[in-house]
Parts: C-alpha cells; sequence; structure tokens
C-alpha cells in the first residue's frame, strides 16, 4: 500500500513540475520581457519605476539569463510564496487572487461530491431495473449531460430562470452579502447558491460515471454468486448492496481521478457564464490584459490543486479498497 | 460493402430453411472483416441516423456559400437585432413560400429597435436566387443561391430565416459559414491528435519496456491536468496580427496537443492484445520486416477501433474550439465559428431579449450528440466477433 501511495506521489510531483513548466512558458509566451512590459505599464499609469528598482527586478527574474536559470529563479520566488505583481491590478498576485481561489476549491469539490452523491444510486438503480423507466430516464439524462457543453447548460439555464422565473440564478452569493466579510449568514448564503453550479459542472461527470456503475453492476448482477446469495434468502436490498456493488465500484472508483481536471477545467468557463466570483473570470481578463504573472499563477495553482485533489482521492481509494493495492504491486 | 439481398444479413434476418441458414453461415464464413463490421454497424439504428447527421453536416461544410443566401458580413444597422422572420409556405393555397415585410423603427422610450410585420407587403422566397458571387466548390464562380429573394439589394427586401446580430448581420448565412469552420478545425485537429497518438500508442505497445512506462507516465500527466486554462493561456499568447488561417491552425495545434493521450490509449491496448496473435508470431517468425508486420499485418485488423476512437475524439475537439472561441480566445471575427456566433450571447440580460441569438447552440449540441452515437456504433462494430 506504501509503494502504490509512494509511486501515486512520485507521479504528483512530476505532474506538478510539468504544470509548473507549462505556467512558466506562459508567461513567458508574450513578446519581450515582463521587466520591460511591467515599467511601461507601471509608467502608462503614471507612476515611475527607478532604473536601480527595475535592475533589482531584472537581477531577481534571472533576465538574460538562460531560460532555466530564469525558470529556476522564478520557481524559487514561487515555493517562498511570491507568485510576482500582478500589472493591472499593481497589487501582488497572491491579493488579487485571494479569496477567488479558495471559492474554486469550493465550488469544485462542492461538483465533485454531488458527481458521486448522485451518480452511484442512480447507477445502482439503472443497473438492478435495467430497461424500466427510470433506466431510460436515466440514460437520457445522461446523453444530455454528455453531448451539452456546460458553459451551454449555464447559459441556457440562466435564460430559463430569466424568462421563466425573473431570477438571476448565477453567482455564490447574494448581493448584499457580496462583499460582506465572513459569517454565518454569508456561508450559508454560499450553500444556498452553490447547488446549481455544482450541478451543471458535474453532470457530465455524473453521466459518465452512471454509465460505468450501470455497465459493471450488470456484469456483476449475471454472476453465479448472485444467484447462490438469492437462493440463500439474502433479502434483494441486502444482497445488491452487500456484494455486487462493491465489486462494482472498483473501476467506477478508478475514474474518479480524471473527473476533478475536468471539472476544474469546466469550472472556468461556467463561472464566466455564472459570474461566479471563482478564478476563472480573473483568468480570462488577465490573459487579455496580459497580465502574465497572474495568469500564470492562476493556471499554476489550479495545476496544483488538481494534483492534490487527484493524489487525496487515489489515498483514500486505496484505504477503501483493499484489491487496488493487491493488483498494483 | 455493397450488398445486394436480404440473405446476407445474417445476424439480423434468418430465413426460414435449412438451406437458407447453411448459405447465411457460409457467408458469414467468407465476408471480409469490412463486411461483418458493416452487418453489425448497421444494427445499431441510433448510430446509422447519425451517420446521416453527420453527412448532411458536411454537406453544410462544403456548400455553406450556396445554402447562404445574404453576405455573412454584410452589417446593416437598420436591422440590428431583428428576430427570425416567420415563412409562410402556401400562398392562397399553393406552394409559394413567402414572408412579411418587416417595418423596424426605434421605440422613443427604450431606444431600442422594434420590428413589425407588414402583412400587406408579401416577398416571395425564390428557390435557386441570384445572390452575392461566390465560387461553387471553390472552382466554380456563380451567384447562385439555394434560396433568395428579388432584388436582393435593398434593404427592405430581405428574408431573415434566423434573425440578426447585433451589426444587423443574417444569422443563418453566418451559421452556414460558421458550420464550415467549426466541423473542419475538429477534423485538421483529430487528424494531428491522430498522428500523435498512433505514433506514441504504436511506439509504446509494440516495443513496451522503458519506452511504454515513459509514455504512459506522459499520458497519465496530461489526463490530471485541468485543460482550459492551458488552452486559454497558450491561444492568448497568439500574436494579435495573425491572419484568420494562422490563427486557424495555432489552435487546432493547441487543442491537438493535449487531445491526443485518448486515441495513444486505444491504439496501444490494440497493440499489445495483437502482439501476441499467432497471425503476428508467424509474420515474424517467417521473417518479415518490422514495418512490414506492423502496417501489413497489425494495422489493418485494428483500423475499424482507431476509426471508432477518432469519431469519440471529434466532439471533444468541437466543443473546445466552441469554448475557447466563446471566451473570445480562439478564433476572431472576422472568422466565423460556432463560439464565435455564440459570443454574442454571453450576455443574459441580451439573450432575454434576442434568444435567437442561442440558435447556435443548437448544431452544437446536435453534431456532439450525433458523432457520440456513431463513435459508440463504430466501437461495438469494430469487433465483429464480439457478443
Amino acid at each position: 500500500m506504501l509503494a502504490y501511495i509512494g509511486r501515486r506521489a512520485l507521479l504528483a510531483v512530476f505532474t506538478v513540475w510539468a504544470i509548473s513548466a507549462l505556467s512558466f512558458a506562459i508567461i513567458q509566451l508574450p513578446p519581450g520581457d515582463y521587466v520591460t512590459s511591467y515599467i511601461a505599464q507601471m509608467a502608462s499609469m503614471g507612476s515611475v519605476v527607478t532604473d536601480e528598482e527595475a535592475q533589482n527586478l531584472r537581477i531577481q527574474y534571472g533576465l538574460g539569463q538562460p531560460i532555466y536559470v530564469q525558470y529556476l529563479k522564478w520557481m524559487k520566488l514561487v515555493v517562498q510564496g511570491n507568485f510576482g505583481m500582478s500589472m493591472e491590478w499593481r497589487r501582488p498576485v497572491t491579493e488579487v487572487i485571494g479569496e477567488r481561489f479558495w471559492l474554486t476549491v469550493v465550488v469544485s469539490v462542492a461538483s465533485l461530491l454531488l458527481t458521486w452523491v448522485l451518480a452511484l444510486p442512480i447507477g445502482i438503480y439503472s443497473a438492478v431495473r435495467q430497461y424500466s423507466a427510470g433506466d431510460y430516464a436515466a440514460t437520457f439524462v445522461g446523453f444530455i449531460g454528455l453531448a451539452v457543453p456546460n458553459f451551454l447548460l449555464a447559459l441556457v439555464l440562466l435564460y430559463l430562470g430569466f424568462t421563466l422565473f425573473n431570477a438571476h440564478i448565477g453567482g455564490l452569493f447574494s448581493p448584499e452579502l457580496q462583499d460582506a466579510p465572513w459569517s454565518m449568514a454569508r456561508v450559508w448564503d454560499l450553500l444556498k447558491h452553490l447547488p446549481i453550479p455544482a450541478l451543471i459542472l458535474g453532470l457530465a461527470g455524473t453521466a459518465q460515471q452512471v454509465r460505468i456503475m450501470r455497465a459493471n453492476l450488470l456484469d456483476e448482477l449475471r454472476k453465479p454468486y448472485v444467484v447462490t446469495a438469492r437462493s440463500k434468502g439474502l433479502t434483494e436490498m441486502a444482497l445488491i448492496l452487500r456484494y455486487p456493488v462493491r465489486l462494482a465500484l472498483n473501476p467506477f472508483a478508478s475514474t474518479i481521478g480524471y473527473t476533478l481536471p475536468y471539472i476544474v477545467s469546466g469550472s472556468i468557463i461556467v463561472s464566466l457564464v455564472l459570474g461566479l466570483p471563482t478564478v476563472g473570470p480573473l483568468l480570462l481578463k488577465a490573459l487579455i490584459a496580459q497580465d502574465m504573472f497572474l495568469a500564470g499563477t492562476i493556471v499554476l495553482l489550479l495545476g496544483v490543486m488538481t494534483v492534490i485533489g487527484t493524489l487525496i482521492s487515489d489515498v483514500l481509494l486505496v484505504w477503501v479498497d483493499p484489491r487496488i493495492r493487491l493488483e498494483e504491486t | 460493402m455493397a450488398r445486394s439481398d436480404v440473405a446476407l444479413d445474417p445476424p439480423s434476418a434468418p430465413l426460414p430453411g435449412a438451406g437458407a441458414a447453411d448459405l447465411n453461415k457460409q457467408r458469414i464464413f467468407v465476408a471480409s472483416q469490412w463486411q461483418l463490421t458493416w452487418w453489425r454497424f448497421r444494427k445499431h439504428k441510433a448510430a446509422v441516423a447519425s451517420a446521416c447527421v453527420i453527412v448532411v453536416f458536411y454537406l453544410v461544410v462544403v456548400a455553406a456559400d450556396f445554402l447562404a443566401y445574404a453576405d455573412p458580413n454584410a452589417s446593416e444597422a437598420q436591422r440590428s437585432l431583428m428576430p427570425p422572420q416567420r415563412v409562410h409556405w402556401f400562398d392562397g393555397g399553393r406552394f409559394g413560400p413567402y414572408v412579411y415585410a418587416v417595418k423596424g423603427a426605434r421605440d422613443p422610450q427604450s431606444f431600442k429597435r422594434v420590428y413589425r410585420e407588414d402583412p400587406s407587403e408579401k416577398i416571395p422566397i425564390r428557390f435557386f436566387a441570384q445572390g452575392f458571387e461566390y465560387r461553387f466548390l471553390g472552382v466554380i464562380p456563380t451567384t447562385r443561391h439555394l434560396i433568395g429573394v428579388d432584388g436582393g439589394r435593398d434593404a427592405n427586401k430581405t428574408i431573415f430565416l434566423l434573425g440578426t446580430d447585433v451589426q444587423g448581420r443574417d444569422l443563418w448565412s453566418r451559421l452556414m459559414f460558421a458550420t464550415r469552420i467549426s466541423l473542419t478545425i475538429g477534423l485538421v485537429g483529430v487528424t494531428m491528435s491522430l498522428v500523435l497518438g498512433v505514433v506514441l500508442g504504436g511506439l509504446s505497445g509494440f516495443y513496451g519496456g522503458i519506452a511504454d512506462t515513459l509514455i504512459q507516465r506522459v499520458i497519465e500527466i496530461l489526463r490530471s491536468i485541468p485543460t482550459i486554462p492551458l488552452w486559454m493561456g497558450l491561444a492568448a499568447a497568439l500574436p494579435r496580427d495573425w491572419s484568420i488561417l494562422q490563427v486557424y491552425f495555432a489552435i487546432t495545434i493547441i487543442i491537438s496537443l493535449l487531445a491526443w493521450t485518448e486515441l495513444a490509449r486505444v491504439v496501444r491496448g490494440r497493440f499489445l492484445s495483437l502482439r501476441e496473435e499467432d497471425f503476428v508470431v508467424s509474420a515474424r517468425l517467417v521473417g518479415c520486416s518490422q514495418m512490414r508486420t506492423i502496417f501489413v499485418h497489425m494495422v489493418p485488423s485494428f483500423m475499424s477501433h482507431i476509426i471508432a476512437a477518432t469519431t469519440l475524439a471529434l466532439p471533444a475537439m468541437i466543443v473546445s474550439e466552441t469554448a475557447l472561441s466563446f471566451l473570445g480566445l480562439g478564433l476572431r471575427p472576422p472568422a466565423m465559428s460556432w463560439g464565435v456566433l455564440l459570443q454574442q450571447a454571453q450576455n443574459v440580460q441580451t439573450v432575454a431579449l434576442s434568444p435567437w441569438l442561442m440558435l447556435p447552440a443548437v448544431p452544437v449540441i446536435i453534431a456532439v450528440m450525433a458523432f457520440n452515437f456513431l463513435g459508440d456504433g463504430l466501437r461495438d462494430a469494430a469487433d465483429p466477433y464480439g457478443r
């Protein structure tokens, strides 16, 4: 088990490294070096960067030195928690991102939980009552979920909410609590606003998991041990939940790791449509304004968050399912 | 794939009588792999229907300028945000489609343009009418379009089947051209991913060992990274002064660089399962070169799997491009794609007043569904010996 977790952790480290390299590439991509564009940006806003300051910045980021030196210097600063300055906001990147990052985490985790909570019972129901009306309904909703890109789904729901109920379903907070300090009322408000974005983000993943769960469970239900258990007189409920469901969970569980990147990815664009105060709209603005430290940092943080989330779900799985340990070692 | 009679269809239509059954069996034995695949595919009704839908989509791609009746870039301030016009099919009991002329005026209170149908003036719709000049299939210069109206230049005598956008451009015509770009960008992107996927998946599956481990790890890493932020970052770095064509190819490359992993996985799986098959071993034993073993003996037997996987990869490509363009980071106007058209529907207030701006979402959803069903059908059919 330790060996398995160790391997996952090692892979996670490599993934984080790959993400950091890609984020650095994104910072580097626009023409010109960023200190020059930083000075230009500052000058256009009326503040002056002295030659000495500029020189210090150049040394700090290793400009003029080989690219890998620049990368290492940047990494050194990042590890210290210094993500650079946002040019557009003229504040440190960490300050600009602040709360938005944690809200992104909250929205993503909520969708992930919702995916599990919905997919498991629906998948079991679909398999046990194969070809029933409920099964067909689940399959139909599933196809819609897979076929409709989530930002279009968000758009349509927003439109329907607006025209039919004259309600604005976007956002994560009510207007009066938008900028309020954290309090119980604000947390409750967040929880009330969370289900719709979580559902939109989680629908495609849920649909996929339902299909996997249904197929796995159908395979298991045909096996002789189910007949044996039934002939021994177990109640149908206990029979299904105790044996076949647990076996069917394994392949179901191993795909969960790929759901989180998908949700995080989708949250960016859905946040834009629904006006959620996550890092999504910030990333788009930063990219359009070529505020590269901000953009690169957001990509880096989102990637690292995904990797950590996936690692946690992997470890939980090993802990829950002993067969993974045996298989993988 | 030619098929002359029903008896050729062994799985679905067993004919009565022992003689016919024997004939059926014999047909199965001598049928080529492609024939078996076709027979199996045909039973999947949803997949066959989807195939037809996709053929229609690609006909639109080929004949976009023929199906459009207005210049997609011709803007007209007098016709801003006009709702779709209703087509009346019968004129006095006889088939003769027409629309009513529409008068636009500015509402003095809200400053919005409001449009009212004028039942006294009918505008007949003509088939094969004259319109803007273009080259049919890129070669034949012509001015004929599928539909149109007489005197097309007169601003009062035009039709807008799906309404107009903010700049007063005809949505139907724009949709036709957008279909062309959205569907080809998927094809080009999937071709690039296919090359990457087949080469890397093939290396991984055929040689195994370190190459396999390395490539598998790279795939795992790529699959655990959220793609949209990365795409956005890369797409935003494209120089602003690039031409439409340059941006088009850059976007396809960006999308396919992260999208080849699933194809590579499928190819690797097939290589692994075929490597130990008798016919591959014997090919190697009689002294076939490695190239020959791979391309003459192995590839044909999993060609159908690759086609299925490619079909399933297409919708993801189309959605990616739509998403990027929707954000304003993908294709840029004057280029047209479904995503570019949907950009105008970003704001819920706009959409609530002019819901027809959401119409470009319909082809996106239909295309994605059709490709998914077709891919599912092909995947099942690709294994004719399966259940």
